[in-house]
């Protein structure tokens, strides 16, 4: 099968799975509403006061959105940093990265910025400068000065990035009045609280075009940075676009849904076991896959415990944790 | 077409030869060096003294086999990314097709020189058909997956090399010399004009020896690559190169036919030990030995 076929092939049925995933979770909520009721509220025939209405199209449509769009650029994020380190495990959450743009926000939110659009930009920018700040640092600690990061180097880099930007982000929360607390704990625990997806889908739109024209180069890369180089890439230029792509992704989700760890290690894992290591296929597979896989998250989140909400992270990481560990114990127990 | 730059008349045979019709047009080098000069910085973790590559000179022909031959330290690998420009040269220049190097672009450059490194990355995930079409990459950066021209080139790539079998195979898979023959069909298919291998024996027992040895040269025979091999085997670059080029201590010893660079009194003095040249009576070409008698000296062996 040509590559093209494969990749639409692939790219249709999960969308196909996306579109029934999301149509599911519209009819599922903490708010008891009948089906039809729904149906009704979605093609407009409810009156658009009622209950019905301002729950499906104000509460559950939006979350739906975000909840993919966030979903979709984790799992690119993961995508674009596993060919960028040349590391099968790495991931925005365990490279650290989240935690700084977490600490960016929390920055942010300490300063009194909300969720009004220029608010939520502002945000945004806090979330992708700590981004870059962990990323920049983990890279530094774990290259310090030699030609290839080994895999367990990178990984304790992470940990260590990540413990040192929650213990700021705990500094920053104890400073913090009461008042402002609450949001900012919610929005750390990664909860997808209904706010603007259309901001959020142009900054992810910039990200994922930046790694996904690039994605023949990022095989290339997986040949070492002189290879890569003699085949006619420029590999410093590749690295810089595509570290800042995966951190605006990264740092763009964090900023309007929390850290959310573990989709960009679950989601590109299990689409290498159906399609193989061509970021080509896994990039563009990477969206539709991310969005799905953190939809359902977000919908169980919603309705497992009911009127109460777990947040979405809670989920991720609930499946990413023993992931994680598995494939520690298996796939590369002979590279740690 | 590329202009011929005016100083360089080093390979031009003499003129009056040709009477007074109109000078034949002269086959420029393929690459020349030009006192080239590169100096990695100090570091006392890594190195005593810094490395430095000093007053580099000599041109390639196109259609040639040169080996570049020298012990460890003396500057084959820098030769390598200074040609590839993963270095930049702080003296001299560097010209391939009479151009000079810097004002090639990369892709540019990856379409006329092939480098096969040793081996690939372990753990890397591809198969050998998507590791041979990598090197498609410069003829077209911008295309997102090969076209049908692509996958040909791939394919003869493979076909030269003997692994169109094993196209679908992962390269975890694949045994010593076979990824070598893969790493080679990927340089091919970037359809170069000088293919660099890099110690391409270093990991191979002997039968994949002699096999690398005929393959490069059928290579050079029947594709026209002109190819530069940087290896320690003195062996192997005597059996395959027209013209050797000894490096030491980031120098020009010698270059010239093999059996003029491979001189026992010569070795000795560069590689520090005790060394015989004697000529293959199969290839008549001169086969080098170490006695293992005399002790190397210390100050030789330290570096």
């Amino acid at each position: 099968m040509s590559p093209h076929a494969r990749l639409a092939l692939t790219v249709g049925g999960l969308a196909a799975l996306l579109v029934a995933v999301a149509a599911a979770a519209l009819f599922v909520g903490s708010a008891a509403i009948s089906p039809g009721a729904v149906i009704d509220a979605v093609t407009g025939r409810a009156a658009p006061a009622s209950v019905e209405s301002v729950v499906t199209r104000a509460i559950r449509l939006p979350r739906i959105a975000v909840a993919a769009l966030a979903g979709a650029a984790l799992a690119v994020a993961g995508v674009a940093f596993q060919a960028l380190t040349r590391n099968p495990l790495a991931e925005p959450s365990v490279l650290g990265v989240s935690g700084g743009a977490a600490f960016g926000v929390v920055i942010g939110q300490s300063f009194g910025l909300g969720l009004t659009v220029p608010e939520a930009m502002g945000l945004t920018g806090l979330a992708f400068a700590g981004a870059l700040l962990a990323a920049a640092a983990v890279y530094a600690i774990a290259a310090a000065g030699r030609r290839t990061i080994q895999i367990q180097t990178l990984l304790l880099a992470g940990v260590i990035v990540g413990i040192f930007f929650s213990a700021a982000i705990t500094v920053i929360i104890s400073l913090l009045d009461v008042n402002r607390l609450g949001g900012v704990i919610y929005w750390l625990l990664g909860n997808l609280a209904p706010i603007p997806p259309g901001a959020l889908a142009i900054l992810l739109a910039v990200g994922f075009g930046l790694v996904l024209s690039h994605a023949r180069e990022l095989n290339l890369l997986a040949l070492g940075e002189e290879s890569a180089q003699q085949l006619g890439v420029n590999a410093e230029r590749l690295k810089l676009t595509i570290f800042a792509g995966a951190a605006l992704l990264t740092a763009s989700v964090v900023a309007f849904a929390g850290p959310i760890g573990f989709v960009g290690l679950i989601v590109p894992h299990l689409l290498r076991m159906l399609l193989g290591p061509d970021n080509r296929l896994l990039v563009p597979t990477a969206l539709v896959g991310g969005a799905t896989f953190l939809l359902v998250a977000d919908t169980l989140a919603r309705n497992v415990v009911a009127p109460a909400e777990l947040s979405v992270g809670v989920i991720t990481s609930f499946c990413g944790a023993p992931f994680f560990v598995y494939l520690l114990r298996t796939r590369y127990r002979g590279t740690l | 077409m590329r202009a011929t730059e005016p100083g360089r008349t080093s390979l031009r045979p003499p003129t009056e030869c040709r009477g007074l019709a109109a000078p034949a047009p002269v086959t420029p080098p393929l690459v020349e060096f030009r006192s080239v000069g590169f100096g990695y910085p100090a570091s006392a973790r890594h190195r005593a003294r810094p490395f430095r590559l000093a007053g580099l000179s000599f041109a390639i022909a196109p259609g040639e086999i040169v080996g570049v031959i020298g012990p460890n330290s003396s500057g084959k690998t820098t030769l390598i990314r200074l040609l590839t420009r993963v270095l930049e040269p702080v003296e001299g220049e560097i010209a391939l097709e009479g151009e000079r190097l810097q004002s090639w672009g990369r892709a540019e450059l990856a379409r006329r020189v092939a480098v096969v490194p040793q081996g690939v990355p372990r753990e890397l995930p591809f198969t050998v058909r998507e590791l041979v079409l990598m090197g498609r990459y410069p003829h077209a950066p911008g295309r997102f997956f090969e076209n049908p021209a692509d996958v040909a080139a791939a394919r003869s790539a493979m076909e030269a090399t003997g692994v169109l079998d094993l196209a679908p195979v992962p390269l975890a898979a694949l045994g010593g010399g076979e990824t070598q023959r893969a790493v080679i069909a990927r340089a091919l298919a970037q359809e170069p004009r000088l293919l660099v291998l890099d110690e391409p024996t270093a990991h191979l027992d002997l039968r994949y020896q002699v096999e690398t040895a005929a393959l490069v040269r059928r290579l050079n025979r029947e594709r026209g690559v002109t190819i530069l091999l940087v290896s320690h085997d003195l062996n192997l670059a005597a059996q395959v190169s027209d013209r050797l080029l000894l490096l030491a201590e980031g120098g020009l010893v010698r270059l010239g036919a093999p059996e003029d660079v491979l001189d026992e009194t010569l070795l000795a003095d560069i590689y520090g030990c005790d060394v015989r040249v004697e000529s293959n009576s199969a290839t008549s070409r001169p086969t080098v030995w170490v006695p293992y008698t005399t002790d190397a000296s210390p100050r030789r062996a330290e570096r």
